[in-house]
């Protein structure tokens, strides 16, 4: 009977130690073990974690923590108390609604990257899509972001510039075989991929994290450039380790990195 | 204090840290509902979309479940033959199979790349991306519930009620309306209830199995996912309707389960 109290004890200790094993830890004489959370738009995803790896080898003892998701779900969870040291958005929106709620510096954000749009297709382009007219052809299945995804809201801009092009009523009709509206770019390019929609619009260099996709490109007159913003978040413990990272995205070595994966450079 | 009463404390505090992590998220979030836009929220135009669908998406799992799940409940819990662990490991298996892999079998299964994709669309038939296949999601991850039920049910049916009743002459049919059917009904009903509750919160499975389009596949899980990051007084509203109906039909369980 005396023996399970003790049980007890032994159990919420290492619960306790478990808990703790996140806080600073010694990796080896004189370095501190720090982490670098970092939440970014999900068309970074490959482009940041090779960018963060060679962070990683240039600063030892710091890890980079990385959560991808549509800058919008970031943005909220930003605002509902998430704890991010850097912050990297597909769009100036999200940005500005962390400013105007008091979480990043108003003079911070920095344009960083841009990018632009694709029409991406499974590699047998089963709906035999030629053209971008072809996106209002009835029975097409066409998968997007939603419309409060960067990604998704830029690809219904591009739509409205295409209106003066093919017709009044083209957006409409494109947006009429609509199957889909996926939560970030990246699920409209799975979508795609599996071959389970015909279409989908992304980013330039989404297609280029995935050449086996068929593409179609977009006209400039019709596209719509996406700008990419990186901050340093106020209530960060690590801002000097966050504006070390952001200048490293920032540096020559940190735009080759990201370039390559398809990315443009600010305009 | 006795030493009793210090031994209390054991099982008392365990007991209370567990019960705030299961209650204080859950007043939250109706403390956070409790303002004047709550109906305005609840009653948008996607709101509803969503409710609707979710409550004709989720009957119809129910019904299928019912029709098909039946029947096979009566087969596990009297019939003897081969393999039988095998099936019922089979049927328990989405109970406990993380939502996002039903999906994404789903898909590999029925998708139009899948494994039967190309005989069905030789029939004209393209599940993904249809409300279709947020029933098939639905019930894939919400019909084992109710077959779980009803197989206990009926095992528990006097077999030497069946004998006598089979010695009265009636066939397999007679015996399972007239003599199995009233006797397990409760049990059928609090299944299809268990049912009825998951298919309505079903996520993963749909989300990459059927898409989100609101009206046809954007469910209310779905609809508070999405609504989160578009308007968290939306997603709030829903999830408040959602636990509304999720306590009544886990009141009218109890008060089956208190019957048996």
């Amino acid at each position: 009977m005396m023996k399970r109290p003790a049980l007890l004890v032994a159990l919420i200790a290492l619960l306790v130690t478990a808990c703790g094993a996140q806080t600073p830890a010694s990796v080896g004489p004189g370095t501190e073990l720090r982490t670098l959370t970092v939440f970014a738009a999900a068309s970074l995803t490959d482009a940041f974690e090779e960018l963060s790896a060679h962070f990683e080898a240039a600063h030892p003892g710091v890890r980079v923590s990385l959560n991808f998701a549509g800058s919008q779900a970031l943005r909220t969870q930003i605002e509902e108390g998430a704890q991010a040291d850097v912050f990297a958005s597909a769009s100036g929106e999200e940005m500005d609604a962390l400013v105007t709620g008091g979480l990043a510096d108003a003079q911070a954000p920095a344009v960083f990257l841009s990018n632009k749009l694709v029409v991406i297709m499974p590699a047998d382009n089963p709906a035999a899509l030629e053209s971008l007219e072809g996106l209002a052809t009835p029975g097409l299945k066409l998968v997007l972001a939603a419309e409060d995804v960067p990604v998704g809201n830029y690809s219904r801009q591009a739509l409205d510039l295409m209106n003066g092009a093919y017709g009044t009523d083209f957006k409409a009709r494109v947006l009429a075989n609509v199957v889909s509206n996926e939560d970030n770019v990246k699920q409209v390019v799975a979508k795609v991929q599996l071959g389970e929609a015909d279409a989908g619009i992304v980013y330039t260099s989404d297609a280029v994290a995935s050449p086996e996709l068929q593409k179609l490109e977009i006209p400039a007159e019709v596209n719509v450039i996406a700008e990419y913003q990186i901050v340093p978040l106020l209530r960060s413990p690590n801002l000097a380790l966050a504006g070390e990272f952001i200048a490293y995205a920032l540096s020559a070595d940190g735009q080759a990195i990201l370039r390559a994966w398809g990315f443009l450079p600010p305009q | 204090m006795s030493s009793r009463g210090r031994h209390d404390l054991l099982f008392i505090l365990p007991s209370l840290l567990l019960l705030g992590l299961l209650g204080l998220p859950l007043l939250a979030l109706i403390a956070r509902a409790a303002d004047r836009d709550f109906l305005s929220h609840a009653l948008s135009a996607s709101a509803l979309a969503a409710l609707r669908l979710s409550l004709g998406t989720s009957l119809a799992c129910v019904l299928i479940t019912l029709l098909l799940g039946t029947p096979l409940a009566y087969v596990l819990a009297r019939w003897k033959f081969r393999f039988k662990p095998w099936l019922e490991m089979l049927i328990d298996l989405p109970i406990v199979l993380p939502p996002s892999v039903a999906g994404l079998a789903l898909l590999i299964a029925f998708g139009r790349r899948g494994l039967f994709g190309p005989a069905l669309s030789a029939i004209g038939i393209s599940l993904p991306f249809t409300t279709v296949a947020v029933i098939l999601a639905q019930t894939f991850v919400a019909a084992p519930l109710y077959v779980r039920a009803a197989r206990v049910g009926f095992q528990q049916v006097d077999q030497q009620l069946e004998e006598a009743a089979h010695v009265e002459g009636a066939n397999q049919w007679q015996l399972f309306r007239e003599v199995m059917l009233p006797l397990v009904g409760s049990h059928l009903l609090t299944g299809a209830i268990l049912t009825w509750t998951r298919a309505l919160g079903e996520f993963g499975a749909t989300i990459l199995f059927a898409g989100n389009l609101e009206g046809v596949t954007q469910t209310m899980p779905l609809a508070i996912y999405l609504g989160f990051e578009r308007d968290l007084g939306v997603a709030i509203a829903l999830s408040v309707m959602l636990m509304g109906v999720s306590i009544l039909l886990l009141a009218i369980t109890r008060r089956l389960e208190t019957k048996n």
